[in-house]
């Protein structure tokens, strides 16, 4: 069982969460030209790194909220939750 | 190679088995091959198989991690099937079926394939529908399919719930009759020794540190036991397959998740097919041993471990008796898990690159163990052709950039819930 501790609520366990994928991913602008290779790599493409992983997850059956999650991807250990909004350093 | 036959046996039964010859070798990596397919799991020896056999390129060798069939060739629930209703992936799964009949006699390698039928409940009056529609299709391409009304399944499997207040009536199925089970391991050893016969080399405990790459053409790789040069290198790693694309500087549509198994405790013959249950995602079929083979959902979330949680399994196992109430009976015997190139639309790819003389095969997602001959079958003609088959034509690259996707199930990019 993963413990995940929502920013909004403090520690819960990962029953309560549904997973949203790479957190690193951005979306193009749109005020300007996008070329097919940027929107394959927002839509498709990604790096799935082992080891450190910056993900989405929705505090689904709790405050509903997504926020961001720092998980090893080897290990399952869990560094640090951010809210959704937050800059990652 | 000493044939494996019944006076074969007979005559090793006078020294109590202790003169059989070695299945495979254990060579010292040569400083250059024709060849070098990364990878010594079911793909990875079918393909050095192939490229042997059908090619006549034997000058090749497998470059594996650990030991060979350690991955998921050793690790999956041995279902074998080609009930798929787009054209490219029901032709290229019937391609295999042909090869999984004949697998045992060509590698001279009893697999234990057992055609026992494979059937996908249906909950609903929409399912059955959608279920006559992927049959049609089915049969459309030479795949036999029978729609099976309430009383058929039932005469079928008496033990699954048919009580009239469940939350998910069984409504019928769609039967695939000629789909089934195979040993998984004997599959690898099988190829493994037949490769090996044929002059491919396995290095085993050899993990791949680097590509050499200049001008745009794959010169050899870098290895924990040296540099191996190649005219031509195939990757056929699954969950790996991004662990080695970050170092060739590709990213590709793949993530790598967990998948679960599990199996009870041996008990007597009660199951005789492959069963789905409809109304979400659970399996089960019955081993020779007589343990229940079940397993299900992703764990949800990208891993690279080979182990599982619980709150996946139990949702997996609620499904499971939901659909056959006996199996809260059974006591579980093990789990395990293995890591998936889950694919952004859920079909794989077998295709050149854009380095001149590397190939990819990846993306299988959990549907590669029965695609191991046609995958290897293909994969090697797409290596000496240096041209895909029509059979893997479909499954390229940069379908995901054209859009011409594969998404049997309609799932989308969401590879963690497909």
């Amino acid at each position: 069982m993963l413990y995940i501790n929502c920013p909004h609520c403090g520690m819960r366990s990962q029953n309560e969460f549904s997973y949203g994928g790479d957190a690193s991913v951005k979306r193009p602008e749109l005020n300007k030209e996008v070329s097919d290779q940027e929107w394959d790599n927002f839509v498709y493409n990604r790096k799935s790194l082992r080891g450190k992983h910056l993900e989405l997850w929705q505090h689904i059956s709790g405050c509903r909220q997504w926020i961001k999650v720092e998980r090893d991807t080897a290990t399952h250990e869990i560094f640090r939750t951010f809210k959704a909004d937050e800059e990652v350093a | 190679m000493q044939k494996y036959s019944i006076f074969n046996l007979v005559k090793n039964a006078f020294s109590n088995h202790e003169n059989w010859d070695l299945a495979w070798k254990d060579p010292t990596p040569k400083e250059e091959y024709d060849v070098v397919i990364i990878g010594g799991g079911g793909h990875g020896l079918a393909t050095a198989y192939y490229l042997a056999k059908e090619h006549n390129i034997t000058n090749v060798a497998i470059i594996e991690k650990g030991w060979i069939g350690g991955g998921n060739v050793g690790r999956n629930t041995t279902i074998i099937r080609s009930n798929y209703m787009h054209d490219e992936n029901g032709l290229f799964s019937e391609f295999g079926m042909d090869l999984w009949r004949k697998m045992s006699q060509d590698l001279n390698y009893n697999v234990m394939f057992s055609p026992r039928g494979i059937i996908n409940l249906a909950h609903s009056d929409a399912q059955m529908n959608a279920y006559a529609r992927r049959g049609n299709s089915m049969r459309l391409n030479g795949i036999d399919a029978v729609l099976l009304n309430r009383e058929q399944v039932k005469e079928i499997i008496p033990m699954a719930d048919f009580s009239e207040n469940v939350r998910f009536p069984i409504f019928g199925g769609l039967m695939q009759p000629s789909a089934g089970t195979a040993r998984h391991d004997a599959v690898a050893w099988g190829y493994a020794r037949q490769a090996d016969s044929m002059g491919v080399d396995i290095i085993q405990n050899c993990e791949v540190i680097g590509f050499d790459v200049s001008a745009g053409k794959i010169n050899g790789i870098r290895t924990s036991r040296g540099n191996i040069k190649a005219k031509k290198v195939g990757l056929c790693v699954a969950g790996s397959t991004n662990i080695l694309a970050e170092k060739l500087n590709m990213t590709l549509p793949i993530e790598t998740h967990l998948l679960q198994a599990c199996v009870s405790e041996p008990i007597k013959p009660v199951l005789d097919n492959v069963v789905t249950f409809g109304a979400g995602h659970f399996y089960v079929s019955q081993s020779d041993k007589g343990e229940m083979v079940m397993g299900g959902d992703l764990d949800g979330y990208n891993s690279y471990a080979q182990r599982g949680n619980l709150p996946t399994l139990q949702h997996v196992l609620t499904e499971g008796i939901a659909m056959m109430p006996f199996l809260s009976k059974l006591k579980m015997l093990r789990t395990w898990g293995g890591i998936m190139d889950m694919s952004m639309d859920g079909s794989p790819i077998i295709d050149k690159t854009h380095i001149d003389g590397l190939y990819l095969n990846c993306g299988w997602c959990y549907g590669g163990f029965k695609a191991t001959p046609a995958s290897g079958w293909t994969f090697a003609h797409t290596i000496a052709q240096d041209r895909v088959h029509e059979l893997n034509a479909g499954y390229s690259l940069n379908r995901f950039n054209t859009g011409h996707l594969i998404d049997e199930k309609g799932l989308g990019t969401k590879t963690w819930i497909s």
